[in-house]
């Protein structure tokens, strides 16, 4: 396959408004979009804002949206489209716009601390933390989240209600929720913090209407809603919906955890 | 300091207006004047889930509300079984018990109905099909949806949804229940055992969707398991947990593949119960 | 004077990387308030990008390990130029660092009986590094962020504001580190958002930005990897160590062009993959050097055998040091017996199942899925040398990582020297990063603790960078006949120049060309225009970043040509043997024509050959006799001069 030259249209402008540009430009085998990005930047408009890192898909620097879809620049290959096609790059457009292709992502740092961290259990010193494999599995999935924020970016329930963002942690937050109350030895509980319940309450978990957009733009394919988002809402259903559980754990809790 | 480099004071480029709307026109974000950027089929998902789910509401109203055709030694349709009224068509030793006595008038579909119906409305996928293709909330990713406040399941009546894990406790006794039927479905029509017919066969089938459906469930993989912190201290629990979740893999798949066998089932009932179509016997 | 922005700090960390975060982190629970500035945003350092894991022995797969050994192995890795003191206190300390971080909430793969899993790594004698799958780095990066966090959250419920004592400047960069006198005095930033500029005044400054792999064209660093941090330190009157050695990983992707250098992580050959040429042939047997004969497997089926049953046998070749490994693949593609896409095959397709490949190296797997299309479990990977990390940098005190000849000025990380001499093992950068963020950390704070009277800001300083930060607005057009350069355009000349001269292996005239040519592209980068305004503007971004670049390219070309032997990241065509006589010799380079000059003295300015780095001979100390003890006299022949045997 030899080069060829390809039609984009990359949003420009900053907080003052702005539009989509077209550029013609070259395409050589196997490039990625980010690829293009750089080319028109070092080509034909230097000051193009991108943000972009590691160029191999473990950070989760460069998100933007593609012909409307969020994805990662760099992880989007170019032969995924037509030749004749325009392929269209903008911000991610549930943030705030700083520059070109560059968004104000402060939200979800806001958001990661809301989440109270992982409590070390008491008594057990550095060194002596045991835990099996298949216990540390679950939250080891969520783990491998690059903090890309596209499932924040896609999820309607902030993108498209600007007002929720104050009440509701998004997925990948609620996800991180999910992760500690699943780690075989947070003591949180102890500390007399529940994360379920902290999950409604705090979080509001009970924005999710798990209609799976957060999991279909994971670049990591974590199976953020059926994995993290259900589960967690299973189990604040123990805490707050389910008298039975509840009565359970009254009189389990004298035997102690599970 | 060069004042021409400092931020803010560059001359605009000819450029749109910033939105005054909320969610991706809401004035921080950048100025798309459009609500989405795919150039993809992205309606053809919740159209087509949207025209499936109808189709069957279509169907299981007029079939529950006949109250006629839904028996024919030794099928029972799913639809009406249990068969818990006195209304109810005479099905030797199959699972018409009288419970409700003589004033129920109406078909007795109706009553057993109300099970599988909340289990499904309640369910974690149904929820998204039907979110996604009636309520447009949203229609398909990253197309801005077209409702201006949005409170999702913090609120009555949705907070109903969490109720799902008794539906699906109730769930179980019926997939049990159809299950007998199936039992009883290799039986001829004078009730002697030792017959397979196609009935028997589309019988099976549904069962083993229905049950397959029920177990994929997300309340039932996080009853089995799911809600343990440490799975090494429960083995069983852990492998239980495990087949739940390759099931739940393919929820959606089940969902619908249950859903249109149940149709087929008591499609197939009403076609040999009204005499259009012979059941064809195998032995 | 120009009007700006100050903030006053205890510490300021430059970088957010591992290093970074985990001096903030130690700095702040010092009671230090701590600010860190970084060029990216929060958590996306270079460090997510370690696959392989965190090196410490902890013996919780082979229970004969210890640090004793560890430490043997770090100065065998390195040819023995390591600062041993270094090496020693990473080796004691690093299984420390790595229980600590579970306490944090880090989440590492686990042992049978619950124990933190630990994988073999080339140049590691026991299975030793502490991994999470082939994301380590990400783990390590996200413990230390959430760390952070949790210290935040911890002040917020003490003061009502999260950053009272931590604060994270993210997407920030520092371009002088300013100082009173001797001292530090604190850092000239600007934000990459807005363009705007500020100071951070401080009396201690930890320096920990990585490494300088942007100036070499096939690298499997991020575009952070500008040796900003060299630059800095240089500029502020510190030496730098041993700039020659540069790590050229020997795997990385070389198809397709555009991900050329991407890393492939040693993991896979440390379970098992196998690198073989065109003929198919495992040829690192060919290629094991006569100091490592004894160690390693004369024949495949003996190196297989290692896998399952390491005790009775000898690893296989394939697990050399990187710098062995790198070589060895370079002369097989010059010899013709290269992949179609000039690489040679590394196949785990063969050697393990499907399954397991993809449990094992998931982002293995994925990243040649998404980007060259090639499944890992079917079919061999083609991968090829890439610059990966520089051993050289900084030269510090090896107790507290405080900067020579600065004092306040910190360094850890890859942008400090000495600790992995020639050449470092996988596994142990994520080790360093740990033990010496601490212990810069530590250091720092106690400095700015100690201190009676605080340095103050130089208000000429701060107009000075300033000014240098804005000279590429006012270099547009033509000026005194020659065009404005576009700095895209000069970055691409300097990272050819390096990786075709300056690269795996090289030759005195090649070096002197390069120098011949980074003259040239210093003079053009003074004349380097940008369009636009300040605000994220990053054509303006990288002309800054290019004087660093330059800087610390002329160091690597210098002192390369200096040193007249072959030793680990080191390769000289022309001089192909390891010299015990260049063993106890460290290369310092400093700015030449004083320090708070960016243009060239004015001598320099006449003959632009003469550059801005001069160089300086040093004698190592001498290694402590209690830890020569610890190797075999036959070994250290090998190795140490005649002079240092005698004593």
């Amino acid at each position: 396959m030899s080069g060829y030259d390809a039609r984009f249209r990359v949003w420009r402008g900053d907080t003052g408004g702005g539009e989509l540009k077209d550029y013609a430009v070259e395409v050589n085998d196997g490039e990625v979009v980010l690829d293009i990005i750089h080319r028109i930047q070092a080509t034909q408009a230097g000051d193009l804002a991108v943000r972009w890192n590691c160029k191999a898909g473990k950070c989760g620097s460069c998100s933007a949206e593609i012909n409307g879809r969020p994805r990662l620049l760099c992880m989007t290959r170019m032969s995924v489209f037509d030749r004749l096609e325009t392929i269209t790059v903008t911000p991610l457009r549930a943030f705030p716009v700083v520059r070109d292709l560059v968004t104000d992502v402060t939200f979800n740092y806001a958001k990661a601390r809301e989440v109270p961290a992982f409590v070390p259990p008491e008594g057990v010193r550095a060194g002596d933390y045991r835990m099996q494999q298949v216990d540390v599995e679950r939250s080891q999935e969520f783990r491998k989240c690059i903090e890309c924020f596209l499932c924040q970016d896609t999820c309607h329930v902030v993108r498209d209600h600007e007002e929720n963002k104050a009440s509701f942690a998004g997925p990948r937050f609620l996800m991180r929720v999910a992760e500690l109350d699943m780690h075989p030895l947070d003591a949180a509980a102890r500390s007399g913090l529940d994360r379920k319940t902290a999950a409604l309450e705090e979080h509001g978990l009970g924005y999710c209407n798990i209609t799976k957009c957060c999991t279909e733009v994971c670049p990591e394919n974590i199976r953020i809603t059926d994995n993290a988002l259900i589960p967690l809402k299973e189990r604040a259903a123990d805490r707050a919906y389910d008298p039975l559980v509840w009565l359970g754990n009254k009189i389990g809790r004298r035997r102690g955890g599970t | 300091m060069a004042t021409s480099t400092e931020p803010g004071t560059q001359p605009p480029h000819p450029r749109t207006a910033t939105g005054t709307g909320t969610g991706v026109r809401h004035p921080s974000r950048a100025a798309i004047a459009t609500r989405h950027l795919r150039t993809d089929r992205w309606w053809l998902a919740p159209a087509a889930t949207a025209a499936g789910l109808l189709a069957f509401i279509v169907y299981s109203t007029w079939r529950a509300f006949a109250n006629a055709d839904y028996y024919a030694a030794p099928y029972v349709s799913p639809f009406y079984s249990p068969c818990l009224a006195e209304n109810c068509a005479p099905m030797r030793s199959g699972p018409n018990w009288e419970i409700l006595g003589s004033w129920w008038g109406l078909s007795p579909a109706l009553i057993i109905l109300v099970f599988p119906l909340g289990f499904r409305l309640t369910c974690y996928y149904y929820r998204k099909a039907y979110y996604r293709g009636f309520w447009a909330s949203p229609p398909a990713c990253a197309v801005a949806e077209p409702h201006t406040s949005y409170t999702g399941e913090t609120r009555f009546p949705l907070i109903l949804q969490n109720m799902h894990r008794y539906f699906f406790y109730a769930a179980l006794p019926v997939a049990g229940i159809l299950t007998y039927d199936t039992v009883l479905a290799f039986r001829d029509e004078h009730y002697a055992w030792g017959h397979l017919g196609l009935g028997s066969l589309i019988f099976l089938v549904n069962t083993t969707l229905i049950w397959a459906y029920t177990l994929s469930c997300h309340s039932c993989r996080h009853i089995v398991g799911g809600r343990l912190r440490h799975f090494s201290r429960h083995p069983v629990r852990y492998r239980l947990w495990g087949w739940a979740g390759k099931l739940n893999g393919r929820h959606m798949q089940l969902a619908w593949a249950s859903l249109i066998s149940v149709a087929v089932t008591d499609f197939y009932v009403y076609l040999v119960a009204s005499g259009a179509f012979d059941d064809p016997r195998f032995f | 004077m120009t009007e700006l922005e100050r903030q006053q700090w205890d510490v300021v960390v430059v970088g957010a990387g591992g290093a970074g975060l985990r001096a903030a982190i130690e700095a702040r629970e010092r009671g230090a308030r701590t600010a860190v500035i970084c060029k990216s945003l929060f958590g996306k350092a270079h460090t997510v990008m370690a696959e392989g894991g965190i090196a410490a022995s902890m013996g919780n797969v082979n229970s004969r390990d210890g640090w004793q050994v560890h430490f043997r192995d770090t100065m065998r890795g390195g040819k023995f130029l390591n600062q041993w003191r270094m090496a020693e206190l990473h080796a004691k300390e690093a299984p420390d660092r790595v229980w600590e971080l579970e306490t944090w909430g880090a989440l590492f793969d686990r042992t049978p009986d619950g124990r933190i899993s630990q994988r073999n790594f080339g140049g590691h004698e026991y299975p030793r590094l502490a991994h999470v799958g082939d994301r380590t780095g990400l783990e390590l990066i996200r413990t230390l962020q959430q760390k952070i966090v949790a210290l935040q959250q911890e002040d917020f419920r003490e003061t009502g504001d999260y950053e009272a004592r931590l604060k994270v400047f993210q997407e920030c960069t520092v371009t002088r580190v300013l100082k009173d006198g001797e001292r530090v005095s604190g850092t000239f930033c600007y934000e990459r958002e807005s363009g705007r500029f500020f100071v951070l005044e401080a009396p201690a400054v930890v320096i920990a930005t990585g490494g300088i792999g942007k100036s070499f064209k096939v690298t499997s660093n991020s575009w952070e990897y500008t040796g900003d941090g060299h630059a800095l330190a240089l500029l502020a009157g510190a030496p730098l160590l041993n700039m020659e050695f540069v790590q050229f990983h020997p795997t990385g992707m070389v198809w397709p062009p555009s991900v050329k250098g991407i890393l492939v992580t040693e993991s896979v050959r440390g379970d098992g993959g196998v690198l073989r040429n065109s003929e198919g042939k495992r040829f690192m047997f060919d290629y094991v050097p006569d100091v490592f004969k004894e160690k390693y497997a004369q024949s495949e089926e003996e190196g297989d055998r290692w896998y399952e049953d390491p005790d009775r046998n000898r690893r296989p070749p394939e697990l050399l040091p990187r710098d062995e490994v790198a070589r060895a693949i370079n002369t097989e593609v010059k010899a013709g017996r290269g992949s179609p896409h000039g690489g040679v095959f590394l196949d785990v397709s063969t050697r393990m199942p499907a399954d397991a490949i993809r449990r094992r190296l998931p982002s293995m797997y994925h990243q040649f899925k998404e980007l060259a299309d090639v499944d890992i479990t079917a079919e061999a990977m083609e991968v090829g040398p890439t610059c990966h990390y520089v051993m050289g940098g900084i030269a510090v005190e090896s107790d507290s990582a405080s900067v020579l000849a600065v004092p306040g000025l910190y360094a850890a990380g890859e942008v400090a020297g000495g600790m992995h001499g020639s050449n470092r093992l996988g596994g142990n950068s994520l080790s360093d990063l740990l033990v010496f963020g601490r212990r810069a950390g530590q250091h720092a704070a106690a400095y700015a603790a100690g201190l009676t009277a605080l340095p103050l800001v130089d208000g000429e300083q701060i107009d000075a960078a300033a000014a240098e930060a804005l000279r590429p607005f006012s270099a547009k057009g033509p000026r005194d006949g020659s065009a404005a350069e576009n700095p895209y355009t000069l970055h691409q000349e300097l990272q050819q120049t390096m990786n075709d001269l300056v690269g795996i292996v090289r030759r005195a005239p090649e070096m002197a060309q390069a120098l011949e040519k980074l003259a040239g592209l210093r003079v053009r980068a003074g004349r380097a225009a940008v369009e636009g305004h300040r605000q994220f503007n990053p054509g303006w971004h990288l002309s800054l970043d290019l004087r660093n670049m330059l800087l610390v390219s002329e160091c690597v070309a210098r002192a390369a040509l200096e040193r007249t032997e072959s030793r680990g990241g080191h390769t000289r065509e022309d001089c192909p043997a390891m010299e015990r006589s260049w063993r106890p010799v460290n290369l310092l380079c400093r700015l030449a024509g004083g320090t708070d000059r960016t243009e060239p003295g004015p001598a320099a300015q006449a003959d632009p050959l003469s550059g801005r780095i001069e160089l300086v001979r040093k004698s190592t100390e001498p290694i402590r006799p209690d830890l020569l003890a610890l190797f075999e006299k036959d070994e250290l022949v090998k190795y140490l001069a005649e002079e240092e045997l005698y004593e």
